[in-house]
Formats: structure tokens, C-alpha cells, sequence
């Protein structure tokens, strides 16, 4: 127990929630990466700011060194995808030296074969999913294809949620205005029994006059 | 008095004394098949624009491409239409332009790349990259990608529109996603999807829509980077089949609408009257 319980349960939730998100997020690209039998799938979230896509999640090989890597979104195949809102099979991607060198600067190696597919949430754009070396002597099916857009409206979903709970964290944030609120929690956590129960008639006073 | 008649009201009707002006050449076979549809025919006349990526100069699968031009954007400024020499940004829409010159050799190909400036804009960049190919009057247009904005319909749809009445055809890449995105769900448009056939030229009406038409989708060998080819999926690869296809019906028969073309892609599909593979 912190001496700040009320403070926490105004930041804590969001911020717990975060670790969860990040953790789902991380569960879909080791279940992608075992369905496709492939070498290593990751997530990209769009950084609407900067107008990049993030490492946000990486099952497989490079997995440790790109969790937060930054790559402007007009690049490569994931920055097509992003913009296209198409998805997109490859193979024999080393015959392109080129894309070769591109991607091996994106994940850490060279992939010869690429499924990448938009992560859309409404009408949204909030990233994109990448399956790198699925077993190339197999045929490509449409059925995969599907299978690939199944996990991606999952990944949306936890980005999605991702999003919210670092938007609700930078409320709770001191910095922001509304920081006033978690910094109210605070105080009060802090005051004597007497003052807290004077300031919380003040608060349902504040909440009736504020009431719609 | 029928003259005068004939230039200066709209024609939202047909005065008995203009019968004439709407006769229509060709004439039409009693059985529209392949052969009458684009037989002996090269692509050459058709002018077919690619909004992609760009495309790559002298790749030996997409050879010459007769203009190349870019839309960029600055934030506050509408965007502008200029000369592109940068050729392609991602290898996707020289993929697009080498499966529509597979099959209409002789097409002349116009570039214009709406991609390669990342996320911010992208959807301003493909309309005015899609007004501009309108404009300026291309037989066929490809469009290889959606939005889900729904910011962009209604503009993508007069777009569309606009295009379906000055007989530009466009043909749309369906998303195999369930997601609604545009312009494919257009009916002013003719929207493609991808059929598991490995092999040949067939093709599919689907008399189930959204998606109107099946083409080949899956493991084509398409042109990349660099000069190089690799092997690809998505409904990206299965339009320029019906793009490259429409470029042929419409070097035979210049005068076909948008609607006759895609009633003589109708007729001549696999399940309608061809052999079913």
C-alpha cells in the first residue's frame, strides 16, 4: 500500500491498464508468429504526432533491441500498408536488394518473405501487423489471408485500448490541466480526518452546482 | 428547331427527332465473347493511370512509362500536381503497372503517386491524385488501395461518379477485411477481389455484391524494385488484371462506357459464359 490510495486509484487504474494492454499485445504477435509457424511478427503503432511507426510489440527474432523503435511512416512495406489500408502478401523479397536493406534496418535481419496487414479500429488507421518467414515452401492460401485479418481486428482492439489508457494517463498526468484532479486526490489522501470530511462536502457541493 | 433543341436543353430525355444522335456503334454480336470483347487487342490507344506509389522507370516487366507525375501537399495549401522523376516510393505500384502490361502490352501507362509522404495527408494526396487523373481523361484508372475516413466518401464518391460519366473506368481493390472502406463499395466503380487460381486468365462476376469481379490474386509473380520480381497476394495484384483487361476492351472498342465495359466483362466472365476452369 502506498500512503496516496485515492491518488491511485485515479492514475493506478489507468496505468495498470497500459501493462495489460502492452501484454495482450504481445500474446497476439507470439500466437501469430506460432499459427503461421513463422520467424517473428510485430505490431507498429502510429504515432500520429510525429507521424512514425513504433515497435510496440516483436515475438521472435530481433524481439529485445526493437520494442520502441522509430521509422518514419512513408517507408517500406509497413508504410504502404499504413497508407493503403490494403493488406499484402511477399515472397523472394531478397531478389530486392534494395527492400533487403530497408526491412533488415526495420527488424533487425533480412526476411524473404513479408504478410503484412493493416490494423484499422472504426475508421481509424492505428497500426499495422507484420508476419516475417512463414515456411516458403508452403502455398499461400486466401483462408491465411482471412486467418491474418482475424488477428489483426484483435490487435486493433488492444491498441485501441493501449491508446485510450495512455490518453487517460496524460489527463491524471501533474503536467496537464486536468492534473488538478489527481492532485486533489492527493491532498485529500493527506489531510486530516476533520479536513478530508470538510473538503468532500465541498466536492459534492462543487459535483451538485456542476451537475448538467 | 430539333438542332437547336439538341444544344442548348440538357439531354435528360430523348426528343423523337434526336434518335439518331444515340445510335451506337459497334454493333454488337448476338453472343459477346472474348474474342469480339478484345481479340487482336494490345491495350494500344488506352491510357491507363496507376494511383500507387509510382512507378519504376525501364523495369524490363513494366517497360516505357509515357508521364510520371507526383501530388505533394504543404499543411494550409491545397495540394499541387508536379513532374515526378523519383520514380517509386514502395515497389507497389510498379508491381500494378507490370500485371497491367502483361496483358495490354501496348497500353500507355501514366503514373501518378499519391504515396511516399507517409500517414499525414495520404487521403488529400489520393484524391487530388484520382481528380487529377479524371481530369485528365484516362480510359482506365487503378486503385490499388482504400480509406476508411469517411471524411474522404462523399468527395471520393462524386470523384467516382464524375469519372463514371466521362467514361473513365475506375477499378477498386476491395478490402478483404471487415471493415466499410472507399471508393470500392462505389457501384460507379468497378471493384475486384481475389480468386484462389493460381494460373491463367480467369475471372469471376459475382452476383453477390459489394465486390463485383474475382481476378487473380494470389502468388503472382510481380515487377519490384530495382528491376526484380517477387511473389505477391492481395486484392492489390488481383485489380490491375481487370485494369489491364479493361485497357484491352477499351483499345478495341474506344467508345464503350464505363457500364458496357463492365457489361462486356459480365459476358465474357468465367461463370457467366466462358468454360469454368
Amino acid at each position: 500500500m502506498t500512503d496516496e490510495p485515492l491518488r491511485d486509484a485515479v492514475a493506478g487504474g489507468v496505468l495498470g491498464a497500459e501493462a495489460g494492454h502492452l501484454e495482450l499485445l504481445q500474446s497476439i504477435v507470439e500466437v501469430a508468429k506460432a499459427i503461421f509457424r513463422a520467424r517473428a511478427s510485430s505490431i507498429f503503432l502510429l504515432d500520429r504526432e510525429t507521424d512514425e511507426l513504433v515497435f510496440e510489440a516483436v515475438a521472435g527474432e530481433g524481439a529485445a533491441s526493437l520494442i520502441g523503435q522509430r521509422l518514419p511512416s512513408s517507408t517500406g512495406v509497413a508504410g504502404w500498408v499504413l497508407v493503403t489500408q490494403q493488406p499484402l502478401v511477399l515472397d523472394e523479397l531478397e531478389n530486392d536488394p534494395r527492400f533487403a536493406r530497408d526491412v533488415a534496418e526495420s527488424t533487425g535481419y533480412v526476411p524473404k518473405s513479408l504478410m503484412a496487414v493493416p490494423l484499422l479500429h472504426d475508421e481509424e488507421i492505428l497500426g499495422v501487423l507484420q508476419v516475417l518467414d512463414r515456411p516458403q515452401q508452403e502455398r499461400f492460401s486466401l483462408a491465411e489471408m482471412e486467418l491474418l485479418g482475424l488477428f489483426a481486428s484483435q490487435a486493433a482492439i488492444a491498441l485501441d485500448l493501449l491508446g485510450r489508457a495512455r490518453r487517460a494517463r496524460a489527463v491524471v498526468n501533474d503536467e496537464s490541466p486536468l492534473g488538478v484532479v489527481a492532485r486533489l486526490a492527493a491532498t485529500l489522501d493527506a489531510a486530516s480526518p476533520a479536513r478530508r470530511e470538510q473538503g468532500l462536502e465541498l466536492l459534492a457541493a462543487l459535483e451538485r452546482v456542476l451537475a448538467p | 428547331m430539333a438542332d437547336a433543341h439538341d444544344e442548348e436543353l440538357p439531354a435528360w430525355s430523348l426528343p423523337s427527332t434526336s434518335l439518331d444522335a444515340i445510335r451506337m456503334p459497334p454493333t454488337w454480336p448476338d453472343r459477346v465473347d472474348r474474342e469480339w470483347a478484345w481479340g487482336g487487342s494490345t491495350g494500344k490507344g488506352a491510357v491507363v493511370a496507376v494511383v500507387d506509389s509510382g512507378i519504376e522507370r525501364g523495369h524490363p516487366l513494366v517497360g516505357e512509362v509515357e508521364e510520371a507525375v507526383a501530388v505533394s501537399v504543404t499543411p494550409g495549401e491545397e495540394p499541387s500536381v508536379v513532374a515526378d522523376e523519383d520514380g517509386d516510393a514502395c515497389g507497389h505500384g510498379t508491381a500494378c503497372a507490370g500485371i497491367i502490361r502483361s496483358l495490354a502490352p501496348e497500353c500507355t501507362l501514366v503514373s501518378v503517386r499519391v504515396l511516399g509522404s507517409g500517414w499525414t495527408g495520404s487521403g488529400r494526396l489520393l484524391i487530388a491524385g484520382l481528380r487529377w487523373a479524371i481530369e485528365r481523361g484516362v480510359d482506365v484508372i487503378n486503385l490499388s488501395l482504400s480509406t476508411t475516413k469517411l471524411d474522404h466518401a462523399a468527395v471520393l464518391r462524386e470523384l467516382a461518379d464524375t469519372a463514371y460519366f466521362n467514361r473513365t473506368i475506375i477499378v477498386a481493390s476491395a478490402h478483404n477485411m471487415p471493415v466499410e472502406s472507399y471508393p470500392w463499395r462505389f457501384a460507379s466503380v468497378l471493384s475486384v477481389g481475389s480468386h484462389e487460381l493460381g494460373e491463367g486468365d480467369a475471372f469471376f462476376y459475382n452476383p453477390r455484391p459489394p465486390v463485383e469481379f474475382f481476378a487473380r490474386g494470389l502468388d503472382v509473380n510481380v515487377a519490384w524494385l530495382g528491376g526484380s520480381s517477387v511473389r505477391s497476394t492481395g486484392n492489390s495484384f488481383a485489380t490491375p488484371h481487370m485494369t489491364g483487361l479493361c485497357a484491352l476492351i477499351r483499345a478495341k472498342h474506344p467508345e464503350l462506357t464505363p457500364f458496357q465495359v463492365k457489361s462486356v466483362l459480365h459476358q465474357t466472365a468465367n461463370n457467366v459464359r466462358e468454360e469454368m476452369p
